[in-house]
């Protein structure tokens, strides 16, 4: 009995050892990764377009920062240049006719108004964002809040 | 003998020796002899020339190499699906030989910077780029983004094949010439630098 008993252990254990090992060979699924084994580099997906069709999209929520319908490759936002300032900007939107960065970003953290883009709002990219042609992996839930608070209308069988 | 007498007798000599007829060379020798050698300096200045008209030759020096080469990198005119590549002096001289040799010239500037390493360091260059990008961007508004246009023809352009907003730009401003393909193309190869509002 004991024998047996340690035989099953031996195989059991083996088997429990063994089960990653044939994950590995196969390769993990891993959201990032992909399938690819450990050892190995993953091939990246291809790369998406961006969207540049200058539409401006539909916002989820009254305080969405609008997405970005045109495409920002290599755009410079850093501390010498703002590049989507330069027809995002006040004295910029009357050549470019491009929407003004809202007036909201011109209030600085000691709620003073300036004449120019807060510090504090300077990164674009940190709320607006490009939109890639991409089918989305997995499915999006989100409700917008459009017609929220009006009264529900009954569904009709 | 003075001084002066000495030096007029003597340039006196030099301009007889070189008004007479020659007395040992055939005029064959010296018209043909004088061709060939016209081809061998000739064409050893243009290659010269070539030679220093190529991304190697200007990423020879660290000044380049280290600073505005790597920025214009990872550029569309240095990567890009079509593989045509844009090197230094495909925008930074131009291509007429009269042109070429005038910005050459004023090129030789750039030696003396380099001896006296006036963006010898990271620091320096930085203090000096707005300097230096505001004499690239001056050239090119003075002659109308000759070296832009030399691949980007305005003929050429197909609009509809452009995104909205370049069309709109491109059919307005810059087709009556009021603006030039370097008015808003700035910083399109290398980074750019703090612009004081209103500096151009």
């Amino acid at each position: 009995m004991k024998f047996f008993l340690a035989l099953f252990l031996m195989v059991w254990t083996v088997g429990v050892w063994a089960q990653p090992e044939s994950d590995l060979q196969g390769g993990l699924q891993n959201g990032l990764r992909g399938s690819a084994a450990l050892g190995t580099e993953a091939v990246p997906p291809l790369m998406p377009k961006m969207n540049n069709d200058d539409l401006r999209k539909k916002r989820a929520y009254a305080m969405q920062a609008p997405v970005i319908p045109h495409q920002i490759e290599n755009y410079q936002v850093d501390k010498n240049f703002n590049k989507c300032m330069s027809c995002h900007g006040l004295d910029r939107v009357a050549d470019s006719q491009a929407p003004m960065v809202s007036v909201t970003h011109f209030i600085d953290r000691d709620a003073n108004f300036r004449n120019e883009i807060s510090p504090r709002r300077y990164f674009c990219t940190q709320c607006h964002v490009p939109q890639m042609d991409v089918v989305v992996p997995v499915a999006n839930l989100f409700k917008s809040t459009s017609g929220m608070g009006m009264p529900q209308k009954k569904s009709t069988k | 003998m003075s001084l002066k007498k000495k030096f007029t007798e003597h340039s006196s000599n030099y301009w007889k020796t070189l008004s007479t007829p020659s007395k040992f060379f055939s005029l064959g020798f010296l018209t043909i002899g004088g061709f060939v050698a016209g081809i061998i300096f000739w064409g050893g200045f243009h290659t010269a020339l070539e030679l220093t008209n190529t991304e190697a030759f200007c990423t020879s020096c660290h000044e380049m190499r280290d600073n505005v080469f790597v920025e214009l990198q990872p550029t569309i005119h240095y990567t890009n699906r079509s593989g045509v590549r844009a090197t230094c002096p495909d925008c930074h001289v131009p291509h007429n030989w009269s042109d070429k040799i005038a910005r050459k010239t004023q090129a030789s500037k750039e030696i003396w910077g380099k001896l006296f390493g006036t963006i010898s360091t990271r620091e320096k260059f930085l203090d000096k780029r707005l300097e230096l990008a505001q004499h690239e961007w001056a050239r090119l508004k003075a002659n109308n983004s000759l070296e832009c246009r030399n691949c980007h023809n305005f003929a050429s352009m197909d609009f509809t094949r452009q995104s909205k907003r370049a069309m709109q730009m491109h059919s307005t401003s810059l087709a009556n010439g009021e603006k030039t393909c370097i008015d808003c193309h700035k910083g399109i190869a290398h980074r750019l630098p703090d612009v004081p509002a209103g500096a151009t």
